[in-house]
């Protein structure tokens, strides 16, 4: 997913001569060959998060449309009040791009789980959160960060995560993506959790529709309203924290669409992420989602 | 306006606005009206009327509690009718007590302290990155520099040798709640720089020949350093009563002591 970003946003700095791309020491493998190509329009800021945060704002004020990259938490919780007030208050062009959200680098702990991170974010005017689903979301997503004008956050998966879609239309904000019609259940996913849950579809057969979310924050509501209107049961599926996270943002609007008269009911939702939890196992990106408890099970489709 | 006259009618202007707004935070005001009378009348070229022009030259205030004296000066340097600032902290104003950059002619809001810092020195670099000749000035309060976040583009500005940017330390000795040197001391504060790889220039924050040589001579040094000025200053100077009290951080003056204090400045 990394790469196909990488790969992206060369494409973009050469169509627009105002991308630039900032790294807080992080990015090893990864961003070398925009550095190549665009020495002049890169920097290393070093491990200074803050520092990173306000120096994009600077950038953006500038005409710049700048890009911080780091890893889970370090571009976003560590940096949280440069983000609120310094990019989104003045509304500036930059796009923060953070690498192995949810538990993508399990075994380095909680230090690396990024599992809150879209909670707190979502909260913040102007900012549009993100988290692509597969690397051609992520190419996609990246070609839309850089044409909106405006505060984006992009949460990423981390290298090898395998294409899910064979073709996607460029994305307009808050698009959601139909991945499998069907009936009853519709599930909707959020960042890497796609292939999970694509791949448990097909595995056992299931005659139910599944969403990609490439947006968290805002969802387009009229999408969303014709899933709720098509479907008795929602499974919303991330690897974040329940509290405040895509589930909380799909109970939000769901309750929202009722009250304005758009559906009449609102379907059974099913909310499956992290229970309140920090885990201090060593692990594996899947391991930990199983002890977690992100994951589907049969009996949620009777 | 000349300085002087500025550096009056903005003493003048803040304690009217903290007066009517019963608002705090006019010593750390006073402290830098000086510095910000030889900016805006002497130093920085920026066209009141044209406050967007790319060419401008780029002052940042850090210390956004002392927004009022910044925004006396733009008022009175007609980047805005000077009577819009008697709405100053009011039910529905602009003029927030933190600087607002809704204010025509200020650059970026601040409030929350150790942020601005990072924000000109990307500016700076952004400057560098397009050639462009403008310069760039930050003004620091010296118990903001409490905030490790500040501490962070004192070690990149070096780095990329931005001898553009020019820190300002309005060193007033009183934070707070205290004494500087009680709470955290800086000193020695000169070493702290030279060690970061800044030229460091001390003067007397009230002096506007020093002030005014300071400023605009470092500015055109290209010698690859980016520069901090210590501006030794005295909280609430030019009223007598406020001078060096750590009570004058939050207190707004009395309908007595606003005329006690509009008469000594005066006469001053």
């Amino acid at each position: 997913m990394r790469t196909a970003f990488i790969n992206q946003l060369i494409e973009e700095a050469r169509k627009n001569d105002k991308v630039f791309l900032i790294v807080g020491d992080l990015g090893y493998s990864v961003v070398e060959p925009f550095v190549q190509q665009f020495p002049d329009r890169y920097l290393n800021v070093g491990v200074a998060e803050q520092n990173m945060a306000g120096f994009a704002a600077g950038l953006a004020l500038e005409g710049y449309c700048v890009y911080i990259y780091s890893i889970g938490n370090f571009p976003t919780l560590r940096c949280m009040e440069q983000i609120r007030y310094d990019i989104c208050y003045h509304n500036l062009n930059v796009k923060i791009v953070a690498v192995g959200g949810g538990y993508s680098y399990g075994a380095l702990g909680p230090s690396h789980h990024a599992t809150e991170e879209i909670g707190m974010l979502r909260t913040i005017p102007n900012m549009v959160v993100c988290a692509p689903g597969d690397p051609l979301e992520s190419k996609k997503i990246t070609t839309f960060c850089t044409t909106h004008k405006g505060p984006c956050y992009v949460r990423l998966g981390k290298a090898g995560e395998p294409v899910v879609h064979t073709d996607l239309r460029e994305l307009t904000i808050g698009d959601i993506i139909e991945v499998k019609k069907g009936e009853t259940t519709a599930i909707l996913s959020t960042g890497s959790m796609l292939k999970y849950v694509c791949d448990f579809v097909n595995d056992n057969h299931l005659n139910s529709a599944i969403y990609s979310f490439p947006f968290i924050k805002p969802i387009n509501k009229s999408q969303l309203k014709e899933i709720f209107l098509n479907h008795r049961s929602i499974i919303t599926i991330e690897e974040h924290q329940a509290q405040g996270g895509f589930g909380s943002a799909i109970l939000e609007l769901g309750n929202d669409l009722l009250n304005e008269g758009c559906i009449a009911v609102l379907p059974k939702i099913r909310r499956i992420a992290i229970d309140d939890k920090f885990y201090s196992i060593a692990g594996s990106q899947q391991y930990l989602r199983e002890v977690a408890g992100i994951v589907l099970e049969k009996d949620f489709f009777q | 306006m000349d300085a002087k006259s500025l550096s009056i009618g903005i003493r003048i202007k803040v304690l009217e606005m903290v007066h009517r707004a019963n608002a705090s935070h006019v010593g750390g005001a006073f402290s830098m009206a000086d510095i910000l009378a030889v900016l805006y009348a002497e130093v920085l070229n920026i066209d009141p009327k044209h406050p967007a022009d790319p060419f401008r030259d780029r002052f940042f205030l850090s210390k956004g509690h002392a927004c009022s004296a910044l925004y006396a000066t733009l008022g009175l340097q007609g980047f805005f009718p000077l009577e819009q600032l008697d709405t100053y902290a009011m039910d529905g104003s602009m003029f927030l007590s933190h600087t607002s950059h809704k204010v025509p002619g200020v650059e970026i809001s601040s409030g929350s302290l150790g942020h601005v810092l990072s924000i000109a020195t990307g500016v700076a670099f952004a400057a560098k990155l397009k050639k462009a000749t403008f310069k760039i000035f930050c003004i620091v309060s010296d118990g903001e520099l409490n905030e490790g976040s500040n501490w962070e583009p004192i070690m990149l500005a070096p780095q990329h040798k931005l001898d553009n940017l020019v820190l300002i330390i309005d060193y007033n000795k009183i934070q707070s709640l205290g004494f500087v040197k009680d709470v955290i001391d800086l000193e020695p504060l000169r070493a702290k720089f030279e060690a970061f790889r800044w030229e460091v220039v001390e003067i007397d924050g009230h002096n506007h020949e020093e002030i005014s040589r300071t400023l605009s001579g470092l500015s055109e040094n290209k010698n690859g350093l980016p520069k901090v000025v210590i501006a030794h200053t005295i909280k609430g100077k030019g009223v007598d009563f406020m001078e060096n009290t750590i009570l004058w951080h939050y207190r707004s003056p009395n309908i007595d002591l606003y005329n006690n204090a509009v008469k000594q400045l005066n006469q001053s």
